[in-house]
């Protein structure tokens, strides 16, 4: 069977005939070639492929694409706005959060919830935010502190975008 | 240009903590990993694996499969030319199972189908007979009298047997105020690296010419064994390196799915991709091998070591690959951490019907120094010293070679223990502090390289090039993998502070083999030490270069020329040239300036030949780390938590401070996962935990904080004093 999704991704509105046994991550990457989200596991054991679903964190390895009928869904390649990279993809560049950089999109866009709902969080609530999300490089110290600082330079980022 | 004299200083680039020069790629999305790459008609490749551990093949009829409409290739071990494995005499594994399988999921058949549901398919309509043979999943099952050999040419199933007797270890046992032995068993351990195996393979029919994008630690390994697989001409085959998503040794041999993905493309004359599962990435393994590990230590009441007598077993899984330079290592890297002579050592590594294992971060080092560590801890308790006073009792003095003939040119274990003693305040919180928590120590050590590569050719270890045009940006080209250790990154360093420009006018162009030099790969921990050195010898030849056209321009002597970077002039009071206009002058009568650099081992450091593979463990340079860790262990479910780590890592001079730390923090918490929670276990060959679930990899909740100490004691052998700074901390984090 086939439906007809209406979604909004990355802030562009589209209408995609898919079948409906599609996962939500195939469509990104297959369908419409956004390859930014990363698979790395069978299903629901590592994280890299999170995405956001209405501002929520979500595994789109687990989620059937026919499910976001008309969701607003996010992923890391339209995180930068306006050519500039964003306060967290900032944070893990120079903080040096993202080694190899595969686990790198799904916990920017882990990270990007939990700033969303809570701008200064603490380790604890970092560490729970990311807790579903492995990274086999880092032994996640520079990534807490990327996510620190990332919710540092926020303020700092929309101040400037304020201004210009 | 701004020429005011306190303006012109050249940029420094080594020392200061640099993010990776490929950051922002990867925290966007557009870092393209093999898997990314796709096109309309690429294909897609699947594979049948074998359902049991040890089976002969009667016969495989793939006929069904290829009628099926949709299937464009199925390949099997008829299209492969030869064997292939890693080292020159022992190349005993085929893409494609070829008379036998030998473990349980070893690849038999693939097919190139449109889309995914008619590959699954095809592969159920492969018909192969099987008739199965006794399989053996532990050692010495394996080395029983009447156990099958796997190999014809392998009596036994013994891979290699390694056997050394340096000094005097009856004398030195006799000499000791307290012997003691511990007899431990490891578990085997899978890297578990975030991206699962994956190729992407373009075949062009009209020319008969393959280009691959594997994901891959070693371009130039994959480019021969897919020459010798396929029959091709090696001049026939480009190997493209994708971004890598992590390595740790998983990727530091040629993998099947790199070779089927090639012999699938050129069958289907077309593109095709091959993607594995996570399950398909722990079968394919080449993890660290399970090892059991027998060892005695005698040592006088002041520490002092006298006589170390030990033998190791690794179940090395099905095939060769690494195994016999995992076993040497196994016994060579008793030495070089401290100052011992006398010891004996038996090595077994034993072939198994099991996936094969390989080269895992610190290779075969790590259990070896798990034994050791744990052993002269508890020989210091029993003697009532302190932990640190018997690593203390035994420093090197470098420079010196060890008895197996290894060079130790430069030592910081010394200043690595003073550290980790003072941050974790082990003095005065050793043995107080309280009840279930408790403080505890290790070293370890690592090369910088092999000093003598597997495959000896007489080129030089590492070759870079460098490319400057008429925009006066300059191009650094080079073989070396960077698989997120930012190898890319440290040689951008090296050559922007040997000319003193800024890193920005350098472009890395890393590992395609139509355009870059050949280089052996990301292993050994070796591309810092030698890719690095190699390219500082460019950034010298091109300043060289530079400094002639300046003073042409200038009408001085070129050793009358000041080279600031961006500024070449003749002394204060000249104005002097830009960086470009030195560029402009250079091009004249020239055009485009394309300069080398190279990197050779010297032979003091080939290791020695007292025993038969006694070269395994020779390097340029060893680095040294020493470590504390505090854990509370709670008292009703024995569960360990581990609070805190404090590390202390030689690496010679951090050129990337910010990398070190890094890369130390990685490896320490890697080897903590192996030493807390993470095992492959198997049900008659079958494996349980092909998931990241079942198998424990620690998630951020039970990861502690880590602090970092890099120590600055400098090799005497090489100007700025880049040496490789992973490997040593996962043996100290001792494994399971």
């Amino acid at each position: 069977m086939k439906t007809v999704l209406s979604l909004s991704v990355n802030g562009t509105t589209r209408d995609d005939v898919i079948p409906d046994n599609m996962l939500l991550v195939d469509y990104l990457r297959e369908n419409i070639g956004l390859t930014g989200t990363k698979v790395g596991c069978d299903g629901g054991e590592c994280g890299a492929c999170t995405v956001l679903i209405n501002d929520r964190p979500r595994h789109s390895c687990l989620t059937l694409a026919v499910t976001c009928q008309g969701a607003r869904i996010e992923t890391v390649d339209g995180l930068s706005r306006d050519n500039r990279l964003s306060a967290l993809q900032r944070g893990f560049d120079e903080k040096l959060g993202a080694q190899c950089g595969f686990c790198t999109p799904g916990m920017i866009m882990a990270s990007e919830a939990l700033l969303r709902a809570n701008p200064k969080p603490d380790e604890a609530a970092i560490r729970n935010a990311l807790a579903a999300n492995i990274c086999r490089c880092t032994g996640y110290v520079k990534i807490i502190e990327a996510v620190q600082f990332a919710a540092e330079i926020a303020n700092e980022i929309a101040d400037e975008a304020l201004a210009s | 240009m701004s020429t005011s004299e306190q303006d012109i200083i050249p940029v420094q680039s080594i020392g200061v903590p640099k993010p990776l020069v490929d950051g922002p790629e990867k925290t966007t999305g557009k870092a393209m990993f093999a898997a990314d790459f796709q096109s309309i008609e690429a294909l897609v490749g699947r594979i049948l694996r074998s359902p049991h551990a040890h089976a002969n093949i009667i016969r495989i009829d793939t006929s069904k499969a290829e009628a099926l409409p949709g299937v464009k290739a199925v390949v099997t071990e008829a299209d492969c030319s030869d064997s292939y494995g890693v080292l020159p005499i022992a190349m005993n594994e085929w893409a494609l199972a070829r008379g036998r399988v030998r473990y349980r999921g070893e690849p038999v058949a693939a097919v190139a189908a449109i889309n995914v549901a008619t590959a699954q398919a095809a592969l159920d309509l492969i018909e192969v007979t099987y008739e199965e043979l006794p399989a053996y999943f532990t050692a010495a099952d394996a080395r029983a009298d009447d156990a099958l050999d796997l190999h014809q040419e392998k009596p036994g199933n013994i891979e290699r047997e390694v056997d050394f007797d340096l000094g005097d270890v009856d004398q030195g046992m006799a000499a000791a105020d307290l012997i003691r032995e511990v007899d431990v068993r490891c578990a085997e351990v899978c890297q578990v690296q975030m991206e699962p195996h994956a190729a992407y393979a373009e075949y062009d029919p009209g020319r008969e010419r393959l280009t691959i994008r594997p994901s891959t630690q070693v371009p130039f390994y994959v480019h021969k064994m897919l020459s010798r697989t396929m029959g091709m001409a090696d001049s026939h085959i480009r190997v493209i390196k994708p971004h890598i998503g992590g390595g740790f040794g998983s990727r530091t041999e040629t993998l099947q799915s790199d070779l089927i993905a090639g012999l699938l493309a050129r069958k289907a004359r077309g593109t095709v991709r091959v993607v594995l599962s996570r399950e398909e990435t722990f079968i394919t393994h080449r993890g660290r091998p399970e090892s059991h590990i027998k060892m005695k230590v005698g040592m006088k009441a002041d520490g002092t070591i006298t006589a170390t007598d030990f033998s190791v077993v690794q179940r090395g899984g099905a095939y060769s690959g690494y195994g016999i330079v995992t076993i040497l290592y196994a016994g060579s890297m008793i030495f070089g951490l401290y100052d011992i002579s006398s010891v004996r050592f038996k090595g077994f590594r034993v072939l198994t019907n099991t996936p094969p294992c390989g080269a895992f971060r610190g290779h075969g080092t790590v259990k070896t120094r798990f034994a050791f560590e744990g052993l002269i801890d508890d020989m210091a308790t029993e003697l009532g010293l302190d932990p640190f006073a018997v690593r203390r009792a035994n420093l090197l003095v470098a420079p010196t070679m060890t008895e197996n003939d290894l060079l130790v040119n430069s030592y910081g274990l010394d200043q690595c223990l003073d550290w980790a003693e003072a941050a974790s305040a082990w003095k005065a919180r050793k043995g107080k502090m309280g009840p279930n928590k408790g403080l505890g120590m290790a070293c370890s050590h690592y090369i910088s390289g092999a000093s003598k590569p597997k495959h000896w050719t007489g080129e030089p270890h590492a070759t870079i090039h460098l490319r400057v045009d008429w925009d006066a940006s300059i191009t650094l080209l080079t073989g070396a993998a960077e698989i997120g250790q930012g190898s890319s990154t440290v040689m951008a360093q090296c050559v922007a502070e040997t000319l003193g420009v800024d890193m920005s006018r350098i472009r890395v162009i890393a590992s395609d083999s139509a355009v870059t030099p050949k280089d052996n790969g990301s292993y050994s921990s070796r591309v810092t030490f030698m890719v690095g050195n190699a390219s500082i010898d460019a950034a010298q030849n091109l300043k060289a270069t530079l400094v002639a056209a300046a003073a042409r321009k200038l009408e001085i002597a070129p050793e009358d020329v000041e080279c600031l970077g961006e500024v070449f002039r003749g002394g204060q009071q000249d104005q002097g040239l830009s960086f470009d206009e030195v560029v402009m002058e250079a091009l004249k009568g020239e055009g485009t300036i394309t300069v080398k650099g190279t990197y050779d081992t010297i032979p003091e450091s080939w290791g020695g030949k007292k025993y038969r593979g006694a070269a395994i463990g020779g390097t340029m340079a060893f680095s040294y780390a020493a470590q504390v860790v505090e854990v509370t262990v709670d008292p009703y479910t024995a569960e360990i938590t581990v609070d805190k780590v404090w590390v202390a890592h030689d690496c010679g001079r951090a050129l990337n401070p910010l990398a070190v730390e890094g890369q130390v923090q990685g490896s320490v918490w890697m080897g903590m996962g192996q030493a807390m929670s993470e095992e492959t276990q198997y049900h008659e060959g079958l494996l349980l935990h092909a998931n990241m679930l079942d198998y424990r990899v620690p998630t951020i909740i039970e990861s502690p904080p880590i602090e970092v100490a890099s120590s600055k004691p400098t090799t005497p052998m090489d100007p700025l004093g880049p040496r490789k700074r992973v490997k040593a901390r996962s043996a100290a984090s001792c494994p399971p």
